[in-house]
This record gives C-alpha cells, sequence and structure tokens, in this order.
C-alpha cells in the first residue's frame, strides 16, 4: 500500500436525473410529487421501476490503483464518467458507492481561473484564487513573483481583471494553478488556454510536476497531450473503466473502437458551465460535401462547419464563431456569425430557440495536416457565454492540391491554388 | 462526505466513502480552511466598496436615514416612549447597528451557497466556509455606523457606561445568530429557491418581533419578556441599549437568548453538514 497514492474501489455514483434537469427544485416541485407518490402508494402502482428510470449511474464498479509518481491518463466520450471521476476525487462529490483511499494533499484543477473576481485586481485575484486552490497565505506570498512572471502578465497585475484579454485571463489563472504543489494533481483539461507559446510553457510545467515524483490523474480529449504526458491511461465507456493499457495502446483502442465519434463535438449538459447560460452549445460537426459527418476532408473540396446551440433566452448582440488554430495551436483564422455587417443587423436581437450556424469553408484554403477547431459565443465587449478552443480536431488530405506531383511536404499552413502565368520573356 | 484524517508520517490518507446518517462536524477542517474564510470575507468587503460609487457613504446614509424616518414618523407623530427618556433618535440608532448588522449577514449567509455555486462544484473546501465567511463582510458597514453613532451622543450628551465592553460579545452574539439561521437557509436554498423569496419577508417580519423601533418594556410581564427573548436580537438589541444608554440590564433574556442561540447552531451545523454531500450535484 505505501506506494500506492491513489487506490479506487468499486467506486460508483449514481444520480438523479431528476435532480439534472430540473435544477430549480422548488418546494412546490417537492410538494406536487409527494402528492403524486401519495396517489401511487394509494393506488398500490409499483414505483420501483420509475425509481430505477430516474437514475444515472454516471460511474459504477470501478477499480483501480495510482502508483505513486506515476502519471495516468484518463480518456473517454463525453458522458464517459471522467468529470464524474474528478469530481469525487476532488472531493467535491461523495460517491454512492465503494471507497477511494488517497495517500497525500490533493490539489485539483478541474477549471482554471475558480472564484476569480472581474472587479478584482490580478495581484488580488492570485492571493483569492491561490486560497481557493488550498494555498496557504504564506505559500502565495513566497511563489508571488515566479506567479507573475510565469503569467507574463506584470504590467497589469494591479489592474481589475475585468479589463484583461482572455488570454491575459487565463495566462494568470494557469500560473496561480501551476504553482500549486500537491502531492497528488488531478487535472481536466486545463492545458487547452491561452496560444501556442503560452501551452508549451504550461505543458513544460506539467512535465515538471511529473518529474518531481509527484502523482497526476490527467483528463484530456486531446490525445497527443495524453501521448506526451503519460505513460498509462485508462480508458473509460459508460460509467465503466474498459481498459487499462499503456497510452499508446490505450488511444488506439479508444480512437479506434468507436468510442470516439470523429468529426462531431457534442456536448453534454454537465460539460456546460452554468456561467453560459443562456447559450447551450449543443455540438460542432464537421461536413463534406455531400454532408456526410467526417473528421478528414479534402484540400480540395469545400466543408462545412456547423455550430448547433440552443438560447434558452433572448440575447442580444450575439456572435457565434470559430477558431482554427494548426496542430501545434498556431492560430489560422477566427470569423464569427455576423461578420457581415448586415448579418449583424438582422440578427441583433436573438430570441430563444434551437439554431445552427454554419459557414463554408472553401476548397483550395488549408494545407495537409492536422488542425483543431475551437468554438465561441459572445456579446462583443458585453459578455463571453462559452467558448472551448479545442473542441473538434480534423485532418485536411492532401489529395489532388497543387504540387501534388512532387513528394514533398508542403510548408506553410495554407495550401491555395494560385493562378501562375508563365512568359517567355526572350 | 466523511474523510477520515490520520497522519501517517509524511503523508495525510484520506478514505472517501458514501457517507451514511448524520456526519460528524469535523470542525478542525473548517479551523485549516481558516485563510480561505479571510480571504472570502476580504473579497466580499474589497467588491462592496470598490464597486459603489459611493461606497463608504451608503455605510453611514443608509442607517442614518432610517434612523431619520424612524425618528420623525414614530418618535415625534407617534411619540413612541423610550427607555430613561432616551431621546429616540439615539434610542432606535443604537438598536439599528446591530439589527442592521444582523439582517445584512443573515441575507448574505443564506445566499451564500447559491451565490458560490461555481465555488461548490470545483474546488473542495469545508462547505462551512462559505456561509460563514458571509457574515464578516457587514462589519465594515456596522464600524463606520458605530462612527455615526459616536457623533450623535456626543451631540446629546450621552455617557456611555463601561458595559460598553460587553459590546464585542453582544456583536458575537448577533453573528453568530446570523449564522445560525443562515446555516439552515443557505443548506435549504441549494434545494428549494423559494428560500430566497422568504428571507426578505422573515428579516421583515424578525424586524417587527425585535425592539428596534419600540422599547422591550412594552412587553407586559417578567414572564413574557423572557418568551419574547426566544428571539436572540432581542437580547442582543436590549444588550446594546444597556451597554450604551445604561437602560435597564437584560441578565435573563440574555441568558434565554444564548441559549436559543447555541441550539439553533448546534443543529443548524449538524443540518448543514447533513446536506453538504448534495450541494455539488444539485446546487
Amino acid at each position: 500500500m505505501s506506494n500506492i497514492a491513489i487506490r479506487v474501489e468499486d467506486l460508483g455514483k449514481r444520480y438523479r436525473i431528476g435532480a439534472l434537469a430540473q435544477r430549480n427544485d422548488t418546494l412546490r416541485d417537492q410538494l406536487v410529487a409527494f402528492g403524486g407518490r401519495l396517489v401511487r402508494r394509494l393506488t398500490r402502482r409499483a414505483a420501483s421501476s420509475e425509481a430505477a428510470a430516474s437514475t444515472l449511474w454516471a460511474l459504477r464498479h470501478v477499480t483501480f490503483e495510482v502508483e505513486r509518481g506515476q502519471v495516468l491518463g484518463v480518456i473517454g466520450r463525453n458522458g464517459a464518467g471522467k468529470s464524474t471521476l474528478l469530481k469525487i476525487l476532488s472531493r467535491i462529490t461523495d460517491p454512492t458507492e465503494g471507497t477511494v483511499t488517497i495517500r497525500g494533499r490533493v490539489g485539483s484543477l478541474l477549471e482554471v481561473g475558480t472564484g476569480f473576481h472581474p472587479e478584482l485586481t490580478g495581484r488580488e485575484n492570485i492571493y483569492l484564487n491561490g486560497a481557493i486552490l488550498g494555498m496557504k497565505r504564506s505559500e502565495i506570498e513566497r511563489k508571488f513573483d515566479e506567479i507573475v512572471a510565469f503569467s507574463e502578465v506584470e504590467q497589469f497585475i494591479d489592474t481589475p481583471v475585468k479589463r484583461y484579454s482572455s488570454g491575459m485571463y487565463l495566462r494568470l489563472a494557469f500560473a496561480v494553478a501551476a504553482h500549486l504543489e500537491p502531492e497528488i494533481l488531478v487535472v481536466d483539461e486545463v492545458l487547452a488556454v491561452g496560444d501556442a507559446e503560452f501551452q508549451k510553457k504550461c505543458l513544460g510545467k506539467m512535465g515538471d510536476v511529473a518529474q518531481q515524483g509527484r502523482t497526476v490523474l490527467f483528463v484530456s480529449h486531446n490525445m497527443s497531450a495524453i501521448l506526451r504526458l503519460t505513460q498509462e491511461t485508462i480508458v473509460l465507456d459508460k460509467g465503466r473503466l474498459v481498459l487499462r493499457a499503456a497510452s499508446p495502446a490505450a488511444v488506439d483502442y479508444y480512437l479506434s473502437a468507436g468510442h470516439a465519434r470523429a468529426g462531431e463535438r457534442l456536448w453534454e449538459a454537465d460539460e456546460i458551465p452554468l456561467e453560459a447560460a443562456p447559450f447551450r452549445p449543443i455540438a460542432l460537426r464537421l461536413r463534406d460535401r455531400r454532408g456526410a459527418v467526417v473528421d478528414t476532408v479534402r484540400s480540395v473540396e469545400p466543408f462545412t462547419v456547423e455550430v448547433e446551440y440552443r438560447l434558452e433566452a433572448p440575447v442580444t448582440g450575439l456572435r457565434v464563431g470559430l477558431y482554427l488554430y494548426t496542430g501545434r495551436g498556431e492560430p489560422v483564422f477566427t470569423s464569427f456569425d455576423t461578420d457581415e455587417p448586415a448579418l449583424f443587423e438582422r440578427h441583433t436581437d436573438r430570441p430563444a430557440g434551437h439554431y445552427l450556424s454554419r459557414c463554408v469553408i472553401p476548397a483550395d484554403l488549408l494545407n495537409q495536416g492536422r488542425y483543431t477547431l475551437g468554438i465561441n459565443a459572445s456579446s462583443y465587449h458585453i459578455r463571453r457565454y462559452f467558448e472551448d478552443d479545442q473542441a473538434l480536431d480534423f485532418n485536411v488530405d492532401p489529395a489532388g492540391a497543387p504540387g501534388m506531383h512532387w513528394a514533398e511536404n508542403r510548408q506553410g499552413v495554407v495550401r491555395p491554388r494560385l493562378d501562375w502565368q508563365i512568359e517567355r520573356l526572350a | 462526505m466523511k474523510p477520515r484524517t490520520a497522519s501517517q508520517g509524511e503523508a495525510d490518507t484520506i478514505v472517501l466513502r458514501p457517507a451514511r446518517g448524520w456526519a460528524g462536524l469535523n470542525l478542525r477542517d473548517l479551523w485549516k480552511y481558516r485563510e480561505l474564510i479571510y480571504f472570502l470575507t476580504w473579497r466580499d468587503i474589497k467588491v462592496r466598496y470598490k464597486q459603489a460609487l459611493l461606497g463608504v457613504a451608503w455605510a453611514v446614509l443608509q442607517p442614518i436615514l432610517t434612523m431619520v424616518i424612524f425618528s420623525v414618523i414614530l418618535g415625534y407623530l407617534l411619540n413612541v416612549p423610550t427607555d430613561n427618556g432616551v431621546p429616540y433618535p439615539v434610542f432606535s440608532f443604537v438598536a439599528l447597528l446591530p439589527w442592521q448588522l444582523f439582517a445584512n449577514a443573515l441575507q448574505r449567509t443564506s445566499a451564500s451557497l447559491v451565490g458560490n455555486a461555481n465555488l461548490l462544484t470545483k474546488v473542495y473546501f469545508p462547505r462551512l466556509v462559505i456561509p460563514v465567511s458571509a457574515v464578516g463582510a457587514g462589519l465594515v458597514d456596522f464600524a463606520i455606523s458605530f462612527l455615526v453613532l459616536i457623533g450623535l451622543m456626543l451631540f446629546y450628551q450621552i455617557q456611555p457606561t463601561w458595559n460598553i465592553l460587553w459590546l464585542p460579545l453582544l456583536v458575537l452574539l448577533a453573528l453568530l445568530t446570523a449564522v445560525a439561521v443562515g446555516l439552515w437557509l443557505s443548506a435549504l436554498n441549494v434545494q428549494y429557491r423559494d428560500v430566497q423569496h422568504m428571507v426578505p419577508f422573515v428579516i421583515q417580519a424578525w424586524f417587527y418581533a425585535s425592539p428596534v423601533v419600540y422599547s422591550a418594556s412594552i412587553i407586559p410581564s417578567a414572564r413574557w419578556q423572557l418568551v419574547y427573548a426566544l428571539n436572540p436580537m432581542a437580547g442582543v438589541i436590549q444588550g446594546f441599549r444597556w451597554a450604551l444608554l445604561g437602560t435597564q440590564a437584560p441578565d435573563a433574556s440574555l441568558a434565554v437568548s444564548s441559549a436559543v442561540v447555541a441550539v439553533l447552531l448546534v443543529s443548524g451545523l449538524f443540518f448543514f453538514k447533513r446536506m453538504e454531500r448534495t450541494f455539488a450535484d444539485i446546487v
């Protein structure tokens, strides 16, 4: 046991679906439900089958161990139970059955910038956020300069963070989190922040953490990050642990077993932050010219990117947009559905409802390689409802692209078909 | 959640398992997170005074204007009698101080869990930290109003008694009352949002049940006085008048009030502990 940092035995977590669906339980609802139960009991209708139907095992019969100093990856489709597992390990929620034994101080990063207050300055937020993450005041004071330097926001440290750009905000938030020094670190995709340079720095920091012999549990949708940072990975599916293997094998299994539906990213209710309301992302999809959902598109054909979402209340000035990054995280472009002034006029007030915003990426634009799409829903200068920088990965296949008769890799992000003229001058 | 913490050499071992029945209070855990209580209180104070343009002025104006209204309507027009013939403005202002401290604290505490939902679902810390840190912010307003009171007492040339040394304890009792009731209400508010609509009404009713605008001596017999003291704020306010204005000492009332607070607080703590397991799932 002495060498085991985390032991999870037969862990299960059950949610009442009712509890998830109707967040605003009111006393009246309870009275109505109570009345219903009373009537049913009087009329002797079996209530047990109904009870089974209204609960959901987010996690069941999960057993595994993590050795001290090991970096274990956790992958699985949305709703597979990854977040629930992390929440139990970080003591945010209680297991319904089974036990978890943890040896060492746990630091969990389920989100960066938890508890940041927009009115407070960068300096004040470092102290506040540090305390929330469980750091002692003396510890924060000691690391303060290091945190500021890491975040690269020195000049603005006494400015309220509401004036920060989203990049600065995230860098500061990550910087605080990165200086947490627990024996066991539980991380959920927080690396997906900032520009490529900063991401590299974050990955470096994570690598350091692992090198110092600390135990890390790392959940991600980003397979390359999993491969880079972990030696071993567990795969969750529908609340069960289906495989534990060396990371390359686990990633292969996950990608090939149809656990990930390629070309589509769906958001589950528990993945959407409460602050996103009234914007509710449903899906981000990539469709080829024939309308099929694909994860590999051809460079020489146009393809469609669509964002499906719901507005639970009318929103003014909404723009729903895309970020395109290369596989290495360099930005390629940013585009919003109301970039066109005429469209912006027409959709200034978007009533509540179910929406699809889509655009066509023209043919002969992208070079071959791997790309990442992010989405953003915001009202300019008012509020950012939702953002996911790494929502969907896809490939661009170069077959038929200009210059393919030479078997060489073309440099650059774009691969335009240019109208060359060759003239003989003499 | 029932973490069993035991020091074993270099590392602490925590066992997480489904909790059943009534959990232990584990107040030691709360003590370990005292710095977080401090920082959250500090956040509330900072934000409060940063956002409001008139910041400090509001803290002064609110009780003064309330006092003026009471003095005109109740003191001047209706001629409500005071204890020992104390001028009505001082009489009501002395009571308004602990009352507003309490009402503010209760309001903030009962909304605290829902207001900090993002913390509850993302980070672990003893959940008690949230309602407890919600009461402190009102102390700054209280201190500012207290300066006004000193000015008022100088104006009316009223000498405080040495009993003024008891004030910190009376303030503590007011805050504990707010925490005790706040524990119940904040935990209930997570599940039943009706509570947040109920709180303003509760506070209003409680106001009339406390001797803010009238003297507690209008309660007829000594026996009824004790029943009246079941409202802890009655004891606190009578205590304030006694300490500052030298009115009759509320010994028996204060004892009853303290006992009621103790019962409310302990039961509130256990209730809160029982409810907190599901906070993250339903908030």
